[in-house]
């Protein structure tokens, strides 16, 4: 439009009244400019608007993720802070033999399972619940998500103490029931219990919410057809509801496993010892908090970025292959 | 309605499975008041007291003597302010050009941000401590603050609020109309992505609030809310821990929250589905 506006001979669009040329050559050169102006606006303003984040999330997110990498390729002096020589994957040999590393990953996973699958479940079965036309809807919808509001510190405080190994409610419930107490903080499977209910807590009703949204989006007269079809409400959930959710489920899934496997104030805080270091034995370490003691608290930094790394390429690995997953799943059903 | 609408009304199985989900998420929270308001020896009584006692003023005068308690709380308040008008700034701006702009490369690098999403970037805290140590921003709100200024959720989640809240139409006019791009995206997108703008801020304030993990590794004597939650579960470490203590703390930090709750839970709530829906 504007190359048109160009190529326009000067007195075309001019009035030939016009008292004085000069001041139109002035209009003309000024409507050029104005236009080209608003060429270059168009074409750079989504470059700026766009600029700010990838600026600052690669100041603060991208960058550190590769400083990690180089930084897991070298000896670190501990009382200096100085680089010292370049050991190659000698940090990572070290980090994959150490037994606390290792013990630190399976408490990784076994935390994550036992949170991530009762949590689907549940929140499956809460949003079906939701799912119905009841009265106060609103009230039921906040209610279910007031966990999530409060804080991962102030959760694991509060069970800390529900689950207090001398003191706690949950002994005493036990205890009262003529059952053996348990100790919480000591057991190494019983201690992911723990923590996996406290995580469980928080989210559940928020991932609740998330399968209401994909519910009530599933066409209504899906289930007027099932129901001809003499399906009850029950076989109903099944044939038509969950197949319906399936997208949401997996989002669910692949999100719930960036955040589980990264668990780090639950077993800090539930740790009663002053070391907090998971445990007395590490029972309860995660990955997370390994990554923290070491390189934070003793300051081998080379040893933690290569912890860093190797739970980073874990986490993208599950992550890329939940994403295969879907990918067939999808196609299949397509 | 169609009879098979009004079969779908509940019956008392539904209200009564309901009504003990919520009463399980409303438990811990009511035993940290009980807890918390009773002094330490009758908290650690067997068995444990059930109901709430008269002590939570006491308990909450040992908390201010404790920890440096309000302070703290300004200092969570103000970073979590800072990170969510940050966050909410930028994503609408990069959101509405995502949703709404031609230019080259926008599919491509919307698909970094979503990528990025996945990225576990808090396993990156060696190099953050690192970098902020060098610039001399360790023990500072600034270096709480600087991680979370952006967020490719944000920038996602105003992505696909935009895509269908604004008629390409509308911008077409303003352009017509001579706006700036600026003005155009002033006067016709901001007013309406307000909504999600709103939902958006409550998000990332409460994901800064809440956060332990970064404050405890940027800062030493400034505290953070959470960082006084902390701080209160040690004192009481040695043979048993002081749960009275404790959990009157954790009561009163967790009040400014409830309260935001109350107020704005059913934006929280439909932020929460509309994500869902189109993410």
């Amino acid at each position: 439009m504007s190359t048109r506006l160009e190529g326009t001979p000067a007195g075309a669009a001019e009035d030939p009244a016009a008292p004085a040329g000069g001041h139109h050559r002035h209009n003309r050169a000024r409507l050029v400019r104005r236009e080209r102006l608003s060429r270059w606006d168009l074409r750079l303003s989504p470059y700026l608007y766009i600029s700010p984040f990838f600026i600052l999330f690669g100041l603060v997110g991208l960058y550190p993720l590769i400083y990690t990498g180089y930084l897991s390729l070298y000896d670190w002096d501990r009382f200096y802070y100085q680089r010292g020589e370049f050991v190659g994957l000698e940090n990572y040999r070290f980090v994959l033999g150490d037994p606390v590393f290792i013990k630190s990953l399976v408490n990784t996973f076994s935390i994550f399972l036992m949170s991530s699958v009762p949590q689907v479940v549940i929140a499956v079965t809460v949003a079906a619940l939701l799912d119905n036309r009841l009265r106060g809807r609103t009230f039921w919808r906040m209610s279910v998500l007031l966990p999530f509001v409060v804080a991962p510190t102030a959760a694991v405080l509060i069970f800390g103490s529900l689950f207090a190994d001398q003191y706690g409610v949950v002994n005493s419930a036990l205890e009262s029931l003529g059952l053996e107490p348990v100790r919480w903080h000591v057991d190494r499977w019983w201690s992911h219990l723990a923590i996996a209910g406290m995580v469980n807590w928080r989210w559940t009703g928020y991932n609740a919410l998330i399968f209401l949204a994909a519910m009530q989006a599933v066409p209504r007269d899906l289930y007027e057809s099932a129901a001809l079809d003499g399906a009850g409400r029950v076989r109903q959930f099944f044939s038509v509801t969950l197949p319906m959710i399936r997208p949401t489920m997996i989002f669910v899934i692949v999100t719930s496993t960036i955040g589980g496997l990264q668990i780090f104030t639950e077993p800090r805080l539930f740790d009663d010892t002053p070391q907090r270091e998971g445990g007395p034995d590490h029972q309860y370490m995660t990955s997370t908090l390994y990554i923290y003691v070491k390189g934070i608290e003793d300051q081998f930094y080379g040893r933690a970025s290569a912890a860093a790394w190797v739970l980073f390429l874990i986490i993208v690995g599950i992550a890329l292959l939940n994403f295969a997953i879907t990918r067939f799943l999808t196609r299949r059903s397509a | 309605m169609s009879s098979s609408e009004a079969s779908r009304r509940p019956g008392f199985v539904v209200y009564g499975l309901l009504a003990a989900f919520v009463a399980g998420s409303a438990l811990p929270l009511y035993w940290s008041f009980v807890i918390g308001s009773h002094t330490k020896d009758e908290a650690n009584s067997k068995p444990p007291p059930l109901v709430p006692g008269g002590h939570f003023l006491d308990n909450a005068r040992r908390v201010l003597d404790t920890t440096e308690f309000w302070g703290a709380m300004l200092n969570s308040f103000l970073v979590s302010t800072a990170c969510a008008a940050s966050v909410v700034f930028f994503s609408t701006m990069a959101g509405y050009a995502f949703a709404k702009l031609k230019f080259r490369g926008s599919s491509a690098l919307m698909g970094f941000v979503v990528m990025t999403m996945a990225v576990p970037t808090q396993l990156a805290i060696v190099p953050l401590f690192i970098l902020m140590r060098d610039y001399g921003l360790l023990d500072t709100l600034a270096a709480v603050a600087l991680p979370s200024l952006v967020t490719a959720f944000g920038v996602f989640f105003m992505r696909q609020y935009l895509v269908d809240a604004i008629p390409d139409e509308l911008i077409e006019a303003a352009r017509v109309d001579g706006c700036t791009m600026f003005r155009t995206f002033l006067t016709v997108a901001v007013p309406a992505a307000r909504p999600a703008m709103a939902m958006l801020f409550l998000f990332t304030f409460m994901f800064v609030w809440t956060d332990y993990m970064w404050p405890l590794v940027a800062l030493q004597e400034t505290q953070t809310l959470q960082l006084a939650l902390d701080r209160l579960a040690l004192t009481g470490q040695g043979q048993t821990t002081d749960y009275a203590l404790v959990l009157a703390g954790t009561g009163m930090a967790t009040v400014p929250l409830l309260i935001l709750f109350a107020l704005s839970g059913r934006h929280l709530v439909a932020g929460i589905m509309q994500g869902a829906v189109k993410g």
